[in-house]
């Protein structure tokens, strides 16, 4: 089994490696969105300040939902979805390495560039380990959603529209947490149990969602 | 285990169509006699509120509406699980025709909400609160789960696909509940449920139970009245439907 997770997860971080910027693209993008904010605003230090941390999260969310789209895509439209369900591997072991290798090239990237960002808005720097902490901890869950977002659509022509429409409403707890977490980092305040309840998600997510993304895929194959 | 012998009717679209047809104006009546007996007991018999006055008796609708959007959410996604995991799909028709049923209500819940918040709280709308934007949030799962259906031309298909969402999204729903929670609430605490007995009054509260199941009684004859037209539509092609259309008048 371990043999299994271990083949899916090389050969899509192989798969990645050789088209980086698939996913050098969704980071672009979220450095640009949070570009554009103070743009957007009335250049006043205190309020970017204030609202900061909300657009590094819900940018943080979007850059996630744009890199999902490749995530089944490219094994379904040439078949070897199809074959990876044919072979004798247990699928979910199949779909967990495909979301753990999805994690590792989108997940881990937001996690070291969020707090450099993060500076740039005034974040104090005592908050900046929190933020990549709970970073660490909603990103696994992102990309569980995603999957499930993406195994859904995964047999239509153009799933990129609806995606959105299924995955960010179920991801607001992260976004809440997350942005309670870091929020009480920057006044000095006890952060554990946003953080314990990030965690919480990420385990239950982790655990069950693969299952769901498992089923989509099947249905899609059909 | 052994089934029991009428079971397997509920997989019969003629069978579930004429009970649909047969309970649907006995459940339409309960629901009409409850409401109006409701309306009559919340706007006329109820003592206006001290603090509120007479707005406060915009509850009457606004809180079986939230009731029945959430309820209908729950039967959708078992609904939905059933049709998944026993391929039976008349439950699939269900779970289809709850959705459009249940967003109204959420909407409904939505509307009446914020014009009782503008003499109550001063404001339409309030970003702030947590069952506001409960309420929104499970209006986009509604949406969500009609978008992904709507997408998909083979309706084999969309039911599968839509089946796993509804699951994902009442799993989902308790969580995102109680995270939204973690705001400061503008909204009045629960009146109803609580363990030392409802704070409201038993003038108030006997006509809000009444409409709370009348609501419940109107969703199930518009879910009756809508399965029946799904079921009509997906059996367009058999004989019994065009026999049933030949014998009726008219």
């Amino acid at each position: 089994m371990l043999d299994v997770f271990l083949t899916i997860l090389n050969r899509d971080l192989k798969l990645a490696y050789r088209r980086w910027s698939e996913f050098a693209n969704p980071l672009l993008f979220f450095v640009i969105v949070t570009s554009l904010f103070p743009l957007a605003l009335s250049p006043g230090q205190a309020l970017l300040q204030t609202i900061g941390t909300g657009v590094l999260w819900v940018g943080a969310l979007l850059s996630s939902l744009l890199a999902l789209e490749g995530l089944f895509r490219g094994d379904f439209d040439d078949g070897s979805m199809e074959q990876i369900l044919l072979s004798p591997a247990p699928f979910g072991i199949v779909v967990i390495a495909k979301i753990a290798a999805h994690w590792v090239v989108s997940g881990i990237p937001l996690i070291v560039l969020v707090p450099v960002v993060a500076l740039s808005f005034q974040l104090p720097t005592e908050a900046l380990a929190t933020l990549a902490a709970a970073l660490l901890l909603a990103t696994p869950t992102l990309s569980v959603l995603s999957a499930i977002g993406a195994a859904l659509t995964v047999s239509l022509k153009s799933g990129g529209s609806i995606i959105g429409l299924l995955v960010l409403p179920l991801c607001s707890p992260m976004l809440i947490f997350g942005t309670r977490a870091t929020d009480l980092a920057a006044n000095g305040e006890p952060v554990a149990a946003p953080l314990y309840l990030l965690a919480a998600l990420a385990v239950f997510a982790v655990s069950l969602g693969p299952l769901a993304v498992a089923a989509a895929l099947r249905v899609g194959l059909e | 285990m052994k089934l029991p012998r009428w079971f397997h009717r509920f997989g019969s679209p003629p069978w579930v169509y004429g009970l649909a047809g047969a309970l649907g104006p006995w459940i339409g009546g309960i629901a009409i006699v409850l409401i109006a007996a409701g309306t009559f007991g919340g706007l006329v018999l109820a003592p206006p509120d001290y603090l509120q006055g007479d707005s406060f008796r915009i509850i009457y609708i606004h809180v079986p509406s939230a009731y029945v959007s959430m309820m209908a959410y729950v039967i959708l996604a078992v609904a939905a699980a059933i049709g998944f995991i026993w391929r039976l799909k008349l439950a699939h028709a269900a779970a289809v025709s709850i959705a459009p049923i249940g967003a109204s209500f959420t909407f409904l819940a939505l509307a009446t909400g914020a014009i009782w918040g503008k003499p109550t709280w001063g404001t339409f709308w309030q970003w702030t609160d947590p069952r506001i934007m409960f309420e929104l949030l499970l209006l986009f799962l509604y949406l969500g789960y009609m978008a992904l259906r709507a997408a998909f031309e083979d309706r084999d298909k969309a039911d599968r696909v839509s089946a796993i969402l509804g699951v994902v999204g009442v799993v989902n729903v308790p969580i995102i509940h109680y995270s939204v929670i973690w705001w400061n609430s503008l909204h009045q605490g629960p009146t109803i449920s609580r363990l030392d007995g409802p704070t409201i009054t038993t003038d108030m509260l006997v006509p809000l139970l009444v409409m709370i199941l009348g609501f419940t009684f109107f969703f199930f004859w518009l879910l009756l009245s809508r399965l029946q037209g799904e079921i009509v539509e997906r059996e367009q092609a058999t004989r019994w439907l065009r026999e049933l259309v030949e014998e009726s008048p008219g």
